[in-house]
This record gives C-alpha cells, sequence and structure tokens, in this order.
C-alpha cells in the first residue's frame, strides 16, 4: 500500500514537474505502475496484444523488430495469440526469398520486418536498451527497487511531446521533455485515439503508451515470466537447501563445541 | 603433502595396495580432503568455495554458450539474442554466466580483503598470496573480454578504452595496441582472439588455483588469531584443528547455499541490474556512448586510471623529470595497474610482527578506511570525470597507495598490539566453550 501511495505520489510529482520542465532541460522519466514489474509481476496478455496493435499500425511504419520472431507471438508467457492468427499476422508482411528469387509473404518462422527508416532504430531490445531509471546520485538504487525503468521510458517519450518543433540542418525536431537533450527528430507518434482496441479498452495517449511499452519489454524479454518462475523456483529450492544444511552443520559442530544438538 | 602432520591414506585392500604402488591418487585426494583446518576458522573463510564454485559454474554455462555463439561482427550479437530466444533455457544460461561473472568478483573482493585484514599474506604464505593476485589479474582479463563478446555498444566501446590504454605506453604502445587488436581498430579480428582467450583463460586460472591450493595446503591456512597451528606432535595438531572433511566442507556449502539464494534472486528477478543497458544496442563504430563505463568490479580501478590528470603535481612532476615520457595517460596506466601490483608486494610492506588485524587496534581503523576507500572508488569509476568527482577520485586513489606504500610499513613500527591467544584452541574455547567430554 505504501509503495502504491509512493508511486502514486512520486508519478503524480513527475507529471506535475515535467510539465515545468522546458525543452532542453534534463531528460524526464516518470514512474509508471506495470504489470510485469516485481518478482510476481506477469505481463498482461490482453495488453501486450493491444500494444502488437499499436506497434503494426503505428510503429512499424517506420520501426522494425528484426530479433523477435513472429512464431512467439503464440508464445505463452506473451501475447499468446492463436496459431491461426499468427499466420495470418506474419503473412501481411513480404519478405524476398533468396531460393525462389522473388517475394513471399513471411510465414510465423520468420521474423519481424525491419524498419523501413534507416534512422529509425531497430525495437526489438529498446525497452532493455534504455534505462529509466539512474538516481539518486546515479547509484542505480531506484532500479533496484522499481526495475531499470526502460519500459517507463518508453512512455515518458511517448507523452512527452510538449509541441514545439525547431528545424535544424534540414531536419525538424521535436521537443520531448524525456529526451536527452531534450530534442528528439522522431515526430510525435500518437496523439491519443490513433488505434481502435477490440477490446473496448480506453485508447487515450497514456493508455496507448503504456500498451506500446508492455509489449516491447515482451519484445525485449520473452522469457521473463519463464525466468521469474524459474528463479522463484531456485530461490525456494536453495532456501531449503541451506537450512537443512545450516542443521547438518549445527549438528556435526555440535560436539566440537560443547553444545547439545536436539535436531 | 608436507606441512602439518596428520594420518596419511594408508591402502589396505590389495586393489588399493595395487593402485596406489601405480598412481597414488586416491592418497592424494585423502590427504587434500582431510587436510588439518584451523578449527577457529569464521564465517569469512567461505569465499574460497564460493570462488571455486564460481569457476565450475562460469566454465560449465560458458561451454554450453559456446556451442550456440558465432564470434563474428556481423552475427554475435543476433548470436546472443538466439540464445535468449530459441535455446532451450538459453535466457538462464546466459544470465547465470553474466551475473555469475558478478558473483565472481564479488567473491574474490571479501576474499582478498579477508586475506588483508587477517594478514593471510604474510610468511610463510607469501607464494599463496602471490598466486592469488595472479588469478585475480586472469580474472580480471577473462571477465574484460568476456564483456566483449555480446557485441554491444559498452562491449565494443569498453574494448576500445582499454586497449587503447596499452596505447600510451611510450614509444611502442602503438604497435602494441594494434597487436593486440589485430588491426588499427576494435574489429573482427578483435572479437575472434578476445573470444579465443575467453575460453582460454578459466583453464589458466584453474590450473593456478590448483597451485593456490597446493601451496596453502603446505603452509596451512591462516586463522583468525594468525596464530599458527602447534606441529609438535599429531595429539597437538588435533587440539588446534578439525580435518576439513565433514567440517569445513558442510560449513562451506551453508554458506554457499545462501550465497547462491541470493544470487538467483538476482538471476531470476533483477538479470540486467549489474550490466549496462547500452549493451543491448549493436555495436556501432559511429556512435559513442554518451559515457562509457566499465563494469561495476572494474569501477575502483577504472577511478584510480582517471583520477590522474595532467594537472595534478605527482603527474607534472613525472612528466618534467622524464622529459615528457610519462604524460598523464601513461600515468594513469601505471597508477592503475600500480594500484594491483602494491596489493601484490604488501606481504613485504606490512612490517608487523603480528599477523591477524584483530589485535592491532590502530591497523583496524585504517583497514576499516581502505574498505570505505574502496567502495568511495567503486562509486567514482560511475560518475563523469568531472569536478567534484576528480578530487574524490584523486583523494581516494591516493589512500590506497598511502595505505600500503605508507602507513602498513609505518604501523608496524609505531603500533602497539594486544596480545593474541597463545593457540588456536585457547581461541575456540574463549568463542565456543570446551568440547564435549
Amino acid at each position: 500500500m505504501l509503495k502504491k501511495l509512493s508511486i502514486a505520489a512520486i508519478a503524480a510529482l513527475s507529471l506535475s514537474a515535467g510539465g515545468a520542465i522546458a525543452a532542453g532541460g534534463e531528460s524526464h522519466i516518470h514512474d509508471v505502475d506495470f504489470s510485469f514489474e516485481g518478482p510476481f509481476g506477469k505481463f498482461d496478455q490482453m495488453q501486450l496484444q493491444r500494444g502488437l496493435q499499436v506497434y503494426t499500425e503505428v510503429c512499424s511504419a517506420c520501426h522494425g523488430m528484426r530479433y523477435v520472431p513472429l512464431r512467439t507471438l503464440a508464445d505463452d508467457g506473451g501475447p499468446a495469440l492463436p496459431e491461426d492468427q499468427v499466420r495470418a499476422y506474419a503473412a501481411q508482411f513480404d519478405i524476398y526469398d533468396v531460393e525462389k528469387d522473388e517475394d513471399r509473404p513471411r510465414t510465423p518462422a520468420d521474423f519481424f520486418p525491419e524498419g523501413g527508416d534507416p534512422n529509425a532504430p531497430d525495437l526489438s531490445l529498446m525497452a532493455k536498451a534504455r534505462a529509466g531509471f539512474h538516481g539518486p546520485e546515479g547509484t542505480g538504487l531506484n532500479q533496484l527497487f522499481k526495475g531499470m525503468g526502460g519500459p517507463e521510458y518508453i512512455v515518458s517519450i511517448l507523452t512527452g511531446y510538449t509541441g514545439e518543433e525547431k528545424e535544424e540542418a534540414g531536419t525538424t525536431f521535436y521537443a520531448n521533455t524525456a529526451f536527452p537533450g531534450g530534442w528528439i527528430a522522431m515526430a510525435p507518434p500518437l496523439y491519443g485515439e490513433d488505434v481502435e482496441f477490440a477490446d473496448g479498452h480506453s485508447n487515450d495517449l497514456h493508455h496507448e503508451a503504456e500498451d506500446t511499452a508492455a509489449f516491447l519489454m515482451w519484445a525485449a524479454e520473452p522469457k521473463m515470466m519463464a525466468r521469474q518462475k524459474a528463479g522463484f523456483v531456485s530461490v525456494l529450492m536453495l532456501t531449503l537447501l541451506a537450512s537443512l544444511l545450516y542443521l547438518t552443520n549445527k549438528k556435526l559442530w555440535a560436539p566440537i563445541k560443547g553444545k547439545k544438538f536436539d535436531g | 603433502m608436507s606441512g602439518i602432520p596428520h594420518d596419511h591414506y594408508e591402502p589396505k585392500t590389495g586393489a588399493e595396495k595395487w593402485l596406489d604402488s601405480r598412481l597414488p591418487i586416491v592418497g592424494l585426494i585423502y590427504n587434500t580432503i582431510m587436510i588439518p583446518t584451523p578449527k577457529n576458522l569464521n564465517w569469512w573463510w567461505i569465499w574460497g568455495i564460493v570462488l571455486a564454485f564460481c569457476l565450475v559454474l562460469q566454465i560449465a554455462t560458458g561451454i554450453v554458450l559456446v556451442m550456440h555463439y558465432t564470434p563474428h561482427v556481423d552475427y554475435a550479437f543476433a548470436s546472443i539474442e538466439h540464445i535468449m530466444r530459441d535455446v532451450n533455457g538459453g535466457h538462464m544460461i546466459r544470465y547465470i554466466h553474466m551475473n555469475g561473472a558478478s558473483l565472481f568478483f564479488f567473491a574474490v573482493y571479501i576474499h582478498i580483503f579477508r586475506g588483508l585484514f587477517y594478514g593471510s599474506y604474510k610468511a610463510p604464505r607469501e607464494i599463496t598470496w602471490i598466486i592469488g593476485m595472479l588469478i585475480f589479474l586472469m580474472m580480471m582479463g577473462a571477465g574484460f573480454m568476456g564483456y566483449v563478446l555480446p557485441w554491444g555498444q559498452m562491449s565494443f566501446w569498453g574494448a576500445t578504452v582499454i586497449t587503447g590504454l596499452f596505447g600510451a605506453i611510450p614509444f611502442i604502445g602503438e604497435s602494441i595496441q594494434t597487436w593486440l587488436l589485430g588491426g588499427p581498430a576494435v574489429d573482427n579480428a578483435t572479437l575472434n582472439r578476445f573470444f579465443s582467450l575467453h575460453y582460454l583463460l578459466p583453464f589458466v586460472i584453474a590450473a593456478l588455483v590448483v597451485v593456490h591450493i597446493w601451496a596453502f595446503h603446505t603452509t596451512g591456512n591462516n586463522n583468525p588469531t594468525g596464530v599458527e597451528v602447534r606441529r609438535g606432535s599429531k595429539e597437538e595438531v588435533k587440539k588446534d584443528t578439525l580435518p576439513f572433511w565433514p567440517y569445513f566442507v558442510i560449513k562451506d556449502l551453508v554458506g554457499l547455499a545462501i550465497v547462491l539464494v541470493l544470487f538467483f534472486a538476482v538471476v531470476g528477478f533483477m538479470p540486467n541490474y549489474f550490466g549496462h543497458p547500452d549493451n543491448y544496442i549493436e555495436a556501432n563504430a559511429l556512435a559513442t556512448p554518451a559515457h562509457i563505463v566499465p563494469e561495476w568490479y572494474f569501477l575502483p580501478f577504472y577511478a584510480i586510471l582517471r583520477a590522474f590528470t595532467a594537472d595534478v603535481w605527482v603527474v607534472m612532476f613525472a612528466s618534467w623529470i622524464t622529459g615528457g615520457i610519462i604524460d598523464a595517460k601513461f600515468f594513469g596506466v601505471l597508477a592503475m595497474f600500480g594500484a594491483i601490483a602494491v596489493m601484490a608486494i604488501v606481504p613485504w610492506l606490512d612490517t608487523s610482527r603480528v599477523r591477524s588485524g584483530r589485535y592491532r587496534p590502530m591497523f583496524k581503523w585504517w583497514f576499516r578506511l581502505l574498505i570505505l576507500d574502496f567502495v568511495v572508488l567503486m562509486w567514482c569509476g560511475a560518475m563523469p570525470a568531472e569536478p567534484p568527482y576528480s578530487t574524490i577520485s584523486l583523494i581516494a586513489s591516493a589512500y590506497w597507495f598511502a595505505y600500503f606504500l605508507v602507513i602498513l610499513p609505518i604501523l608496524g613500527v609505531i603500533e602497539k598490539p594486544t596480545t593474541p591467544p597463545a593457540t588456536i584452541e585457547e581461541d575456540f574455547e574463549a568463542h565456543y566453550g570446551k568440547p564435549a567430554e
């Protein structure tokens, strides 16, 4: 409860502060309460599907995800789309087939297409390639409690446009409170109500941004839930092992230390 | 093995005698594992086992990773993603290997500072200490080259910065740097040789570990009192020691299991905490990251490297007296390696006749300050090289050298140590009481 409250307070503070900081100032990342945070966090399957929709309809116009195999859209612990939907999804992107020397529709065995714009970075690992939190004082302690902050960075970028623009050497830059340096070459990709969600979920700017960030976190770390489960089992079993070894050790040393052991 | 007298292996059956007269391997294992160990060893003595475990863990996970990794600039980054996404359990193996390096260094730093506090480096254990320092250097090499293999941005730029250090050597530096890299800049040739050496070094370390153990099995373990085991007879030895198996094996395993609980919590729940986000961006020779930061375990030495800038008087003096041959960059390199070198020769710098820091009232405080100094250096290494961090780094670096070169030699002369117990038995009984009759 206290954690929730403090996160809400920090988020509120950062939101209000975000407006106050003029473009060009320090990059500003606000905390978002994602379902997948913490040792017991889980990806929200519906959120990942919504994020996939935003990615497909908006982001993929410029960006790609060259390291993400399309088949993983069907994986448990991910968007978990039915197989036929994955096949249909894959088929809308063409790929050059070296053997046939012609383009063919992609299959689930292929990867997501690469981006069309050479200046748009690949998004496969974006959620792990950015750290939203560094502080306090560069100690990285916030990362210990809130995760690295990659998804928060993405949400902050997507919602951090102030509306200001400037032109330098023929390129338009847009003021963004989250981007280091304050000016980003990417035009605001989302304004709110850019996509219609089939599940009727709110499509205002902030929700779209959160769904996109959650999807990109999955794309960067598709085995997160399996990893946390493995971690949980390991910690549990090793705690048991440590306890048994502790008792064994106590019994073993008891006569040496002149103590009685009633274990 | 020589050293403390104890019961040696005696082959009894015909088969045992047959083997023993041809290859005394059972005896070797028996004598190693039954070595008399001071019974007053405290929990700071478990880190040797943790380190041995780390070495095995890194080799085991590393061998599997190599089966799926491609050491080529065009494929290395993608092959890591292949491991993370497609290889069965690959994400766990890779995260264990990645964080295993952190555990390895965490353990080695505690192990080293334990040795520094209890005077484990002092005669007759100098060789054990020196071999340990060699292992530490090899670990640094293996850790550094391993970090280059994923071919991320920090891999590339870390490799560029660190190999650039060799370029700072006067006259021959640039040739050495080119020879190390296999070309004018970090590229495919560099990646390939680092891969080869990263596979080789752990086995060199394993061999050195055998020598390390051999050396301290010859002298016997140090212990918290620094008082030697009485060796007049086997009976006397038995009052001060217990056989390594089962007493210390079980105790060490308790420690290891607790450490592993924390380790797997990190691997399972925050595997990227000790890494740098930039390493999830593929290496790009045209885009320099805003801050090039080494892994956390190199930060103290990185801080020392950067502390000696051209405006520091020792650097100006060194530059003036050598006619400019030693510039600030080369001085920094000398300081960084010097920081390890002064630690390596500490057996001959510490003049105190009392071995354990437990009985050295003044030493205790300087030692605590050294620990704090190490932490401060680590923090400075992560900070940008600008005021006030540059000044703090300089002061902290100066203390590091002062501790080994000035404080330890003087302390031995001016300090009045308290009296250690006469025997290990006495110390043990004072802590735990007498053994049951």
